[in-house]
């Protein structure tokens, strides 16, 4: 699956045939009344301007400097979200996964692309992709290697795949250097990639 | 289904190609295609294990060379058909050729924002009990359903341990052949990697995936 549109880069006046059908379908439903105009617009503005994976690295911030906090988050992931006001569709359930020099966490989706939206936001094209959903569950070590991470061999590598509707975020580990960083400031270090597990939090420059 | 959709552990997909500054959308028509599927679910009445059935219930080969969002769109034109709430000669002409059925509800622009923020819980309160408790062998159940089910091929057969039992959940087995949610416990089952990749294979990989009961079997090891 290459996620991408064959069509995209085609002159614009072209328009491939699912850009017709999907234009055809969209005005058949709202002349039967079954769309709203207005709240697909909502729901696009929603995911593309609103949610995505600086909510997550608030958490992991937060997580990072907030012991009671913490706590909380690993007790119950999706109460201590909530918190921050996180919550919702495809995250109704989530689990915290606490990365450690010793335990390496990595969540992936091998039957379809659950991914945890209201602390990321929707999922990558590769997260959806053939390589990482075949590879993360018997190659994990390879699958950081694509993204330029490695980790000892006494490193377990523990593959997270989501079958069910739990959603899961890793909290990676705190940067060294970063004492008494304001959560704010923390939160700049927080990466997509390092909450799906297939990078680390960056170090301070 | 032992279908397309099931990639865990299939080789020759090639390396993960990460996109630097990766949009959300990569075309208007994603945004649509998207919006779309999220909106019709109210009037059309269907569940989330009805639309992930129709998304891979296609040939492998169809189902790997579709873009994702090609992939919800075709599984959205599937449903919407299957309900007669559109037709193929419809979606031709591009305009509605016939009324709409009377009583559908419709998601407003002004219900978004609550719809999202409530989600779609899954856990069921039960009276029954759970099998298994954390630290159990378990074996899955070695099942090859023609419809949908959430128990990956890569781990069926193998042994893992309960790591933790989640809840009682709506089961996508029969969810999505519309027998109801018929509520199963839930548990996340950890393997560890050279049992489900051969002995040769990396010690220090541990893999979970979360199982309903019904996938499940305790396990008779041989000491």
């Amino acid at each position: 699956m290459s996620g991408h549109d064959h069509h995209h880069d085609h002159d614009h006046s072209e328009l491939s045939e699912t850009e017709l059908r999907v234009r055809a379908l969209e005005t058949v439903l709202t002349e039967k009344g079954y769309v709203d105009p207005a709240a697909l617009d909502l729901l696009i503005e929603t995911y593309e301007k609103k949610v995505g994976p600086r909510n997550g690295a608030a958490v992991v911030a937060k997580a990072w400097a907030d012991p009671a906090f913490r706590a909380r988050l690993f007790k119950d992931a999706t109460a201590a979200i909530g918190e921050l006001g996180y919550a919702g569709r495809q995250g109704e359930h989530i689990v915290a996964l606490e990365n450690t020099p010793k335990l390496h966490n990595m969540v992936v989706c091998t039957l379809c692309s659950c991914y945890p939206w209201p602390v990321l936001g929707l999922p990558p094209v590769w997260y959806k992709s053939a390589p990482y959903r075949s590879r993360a569950v018997a190659d994990p070590r390879g699958v950081l290697a694509d993204f330029g991470v490695t980790l000892g061999k006494d490193t377990e590598i523990r593959v997270w795949d989501s079958t069910a509707e739990i959603r899961y975020l890793v909290i990676p580990m705190r940067p060294a250097g970063t004492e008494g960083w304001s959560e704010e400031k923390l939160a700049d270090l927080v990466t997509r990639d390092s909450m799906i597990g297939t990078g680390l939090a960056k170090a301070p420059t | 289904m032992n279908g397309g959709q099931d990639l865990g552990g299939t080789h020759g997909h090639g390396s993960v190609v990460a996109e630097p500054d990766e949009p959300v959308f990569h075309a208007e028509w994603e945004r649509r295609a998207f919006a779309l599927t999220l909106a019709m679910a109210r009037p059309g009445g269907w569940n989330i294990d009805m639309s992930r059935s129709a998304r891979e219930n296609r040939p492998p080969a169809e189902y790997l060379s579709m873009s994702y969002y090609q992939l919800w769109f075709a599984a959205l034109e599937t449903m919407l058909k299957e309900r007669d709430l559109v037709t193929d000669d419809e979606i031709v002409a591009g305009h509605a050729l016939r009324p709409p059925q009377p009583g559908k509800r419709v998601l407003s622009a002004a219900d978004v924002a609550q719809v999202l923020y409530r989600g779609g819980p899954t856990e069921r309160e039960t009276n029954t009990k759970a099998a298994f408790k954390p630290g159990d062998r378990v074996r899955a159940r070695d099942i090859n359903p023609l419809t949908h089910t959430r128990l990956p091929r890569y781990v069926r057969g193998h042994i893992g341990t309960i790591e933790r039992v989640i809840g009682c959940h709506v089961f996508p087995d029969s969810n999505a052949i519309g027998a109801g949610e018929n509520p199963q416990w839930l548990y996340t089952v950890r393997f560890d990697g050279p049992e489900l990749w051969g002995t040769g294979s990396d010690p220090s990989v541990k893999v979970s995936v979360d199982a309903w009961e019904p996938y499940l079997d305790p396990a008779k090891e041989i000491k």
